[in-house]
């Protein structure tokens, strides 16, 4: 059924510190990696090693440079985003699918699709405003992040590994896993320390995921005076050693 | 966004279809069949309907079916599996998609009624040597509410087509409030101009007494206000789209509050699904020559040539024939535009 279920008390999901993202790509590669292999595999490519490689990934990782203009010019930061599947609470691209392929999951609110129902016709990739969503010319059906849901419940892998595989690989800890329903959740605290926020909210999709934006950076020309010129250094001669005081009039003459 | 072969012929060919069948539908509903009461004997005591039907029920019945059948198996080839197409007609609750697939083929429904009548008459007048005059079982008491549903339906479907488009609210020129009544007049403007060229074809009318209903003229009328209604409402679809603010990086990423942002490096060097579908830039640089010839094709040539036509009834066929090769041509550069220029917001994530 492409019709939303009632909204669920668990929305698992990620959220994303673009103030400690360093652009690896390794949560990219471990998703691809994962993703391959997994219940739902495989994420086949066209001309993998050749001149024009393409195929799908559910994780891609932006870089930007946001120019910031403080009260001493301007300045460049660099912020790496990593983008994928928000898991929204009302998805477009749900309720457009016209063979119950795409549906969100009603105990825990990530959205998947069944390959087996899946006819291709690409719409819910065109309703995704956030380029979830990528099509397989080689399997000829959509597909999108799972959230790693075969990792997530899996009782043959070790507690500890039972979350996303980008979240596992994440080498600063900038992606965080756990339900976004609860307030009481760590990654809940962290969205509302930090001020987490959800990406293109007019949409009305209600994102899931959260992304935690870049902590202030700290201005390097703080301590610089208003007058513009530097202070001459001063220098006491008495307290010079014998040696020194007879150099320093020496050479000052 | 990228404009795919089959989901423009889909669009245009299957819109002119049921316009073919909305004119076919609507004519059924109110003019054909023209019955009237014989008496035979003269006398006024034995009474007979004597119904005449025209040669272009026949025409707009087979050139709606060609194009809409053309129209739906040209939507399968957009699809990554095709043989499961059966499965897109279960989520009508929520899908405009799986609506138009079901509105598509309950459509067949009250166009293959129509057959009956053929079907029932070639039945009753098996054994009757040419000319014998016989009563048809099947008079306008049955075919008018028949076309008059085959109308309905023809609306629903091409709404619901409208609809696949106009819900998508990341593709701006494709959430406007100008597509749905854009798809039915232009699905209404293609019947047209297939019922003027048809109509120019041997036997298309019946000939009548009475002259105070003459489709010709009205259709004419009737194609010349679809023109104009088509030109103003293009045109303030395409101000508005202009118009329209176009999200960047910084909004896309929630980041524009911190500064000008813009993209540095892209997650992949080479094309990806997402770029290679939804960043289609060739049209929006070309977007002017091909609005006009859009405009002089589709809608200001076939509404000229329907106003001298009235005038000029000499040149009424070469100019049907010219305004329909004209305006369908016009017609598949208007939906090319219409996707080619449509701006998918994931390509906010790109800089692009």
């Amino acid at each position: 059924m492409t019709t939303l279920p009632p909204p669920a008390a668990k929305k698992l999901g990620l959220v994303i510190d673009l103030d400690t993202c360093v652009g690896c790509h390794a949560c990219a590669v471990a998703c691809k990696e994962w993703n391959d292999g997994g219940d739902f595999g495989p994420l086949p490519d066209s001309d993998p090693y050749g001149a024009h490689p393409s195929g799908v990934w559910f994780n891609r990782v932006h870089s930007y440079a946001v120019e910031e203009t403080t009260a001493h010019g301007k300045r460049e930061m660099t912020v790496h985003f990593p983008r994928s599947c928000l898991h929204c609470e009302t998805p477009a691209c749900v309720t457009v699918c016209p063979t119950g392929a795409s549906y969100k999951r009603a105990e825990d609110g990530i959205v998947l699709v069944d390959e087996d129902k899946c006819i291709g016709c690409q719409l819910c990739a065109w309703a995704c405003p956030y380029g979830a969503r990528e099509i397989s010319p080689q399997r000829g059906t959509m597909q999108k992040c799972t959230l790693c849901v075969d990792r997530i419940y899996n009782e043959t892998l070790d507690p500890a590994d039972r979350q996303p595989a980008c979240v596992a690989a994440c080498p600063t800890r900038a992606r965080h896993f756990g339900d976004l329903g609860d307030a009481e959740s760590p990654i809940s605290k962290l969205v509302a320390e930090r001020g987490g926020y959800a990406l293109m909210p007019e949409f009305d999709y209600k994102p899931v995921n959260k992304y935690l934006p870049p902590r202030p950076r700290r201005d390097g020309c703080d301590a610089a005076p208003s007058s513009g010129m530097p202070r001459e250094e001063t220098l006491d001669r008495d307290k010079l050693p014998g040696v020194l005081r007879w150099l320093d009039r020496a050479l000052s003459r | 966004m990228r404009p795919t072969f089959s989901i423009i012929c889909f669009t245009v060919l299957s819109g002119a279809g049921y316009g073919v069948w909305f004119v076919l539908g609507f004519g059924l509903a109110t003019l054909w069949p023209r019955c009237v009461a014989t008496h035979p004997l003269g006398d006024g005591s034995g009474m007979f309907m004597q119904c005449s039907y025209p040669a272009l029920i026949t025409h707009l019945f087979v050139v709606g079916f060609g194009l809409v059948t053309a129209g739906l198996v040209s939507s399968l080839g957009h699809l990554g599996k095709p043989l499961r197409a059966w499965r897109a007609l279960s989520q009508w609750r929520s899908s405009w998609l799986s609506r138009e697939g079901v509105a598509a083929l309950l459509t067949y429904v009250p166009a293959i009624a129509l057959l009956a009548v053929p079907l029932s008459q070639a039945w009753q007048a098996r054994g009757l040597a040419p000319g014998d005059a016989f009563v048809p079982w099947l008079p306008d008491a049955i075919l008018r509410p028949i076309g008059a549903v085959l109308a309905l339906m023809c609306v629903v479907t091409v709404y619901c087509t409208a609809h696949i488009y106009s819900s998508l609210k990341p593709i701006r020129a494709w959430h406007d409030r100008h597509v749905t009544p854009g798809y039915l007049l232009l699905a209404l403007h293609a019947g047209l101009l297939w019922m003027w060229a048809l109509s120019t074809l041997p036997h298309a009318f019946v000939v009548r007494n009475d002259p105070r209903v003459n489709e010709t003229d009205a259709m004419l009328l009737l194609l010349a206000l679809t023109s104009l209604a088509l030109v103003v409402l293009k045109w303030s679809y395409w101000r508005g789209i202009d118009a329209a603010p176009r999200a960047g990086a910084g909004h896309a990423t929630g980041l524009e509050s911190l500064g000008d942002v813009h993209a540095f490096e892209a997650p992949h060097t080479e094309e990806n699904y997402l770029t290679h579908e939804m960043g289609f830039v060739l049209a929006r640089k070309h977007a002017r020559d091909l609005r006009a010839i859009t405009i002089l094709f589709a809608f200001v040539g076939p509404g000229v040539l329907a106003m001298l036509a009235l005038a000029l009834p000499s040149i009424r066929i070469f100019a049907a024939w010219a305004a329909l090769v004209g305006g369908m041509l016009g017609l598949f550069v208007e939906r090319w535009l219409f996707f080619a220029q449509a701006r998918h917001t994931v390509i906010a994530f790109y800089g692009r």
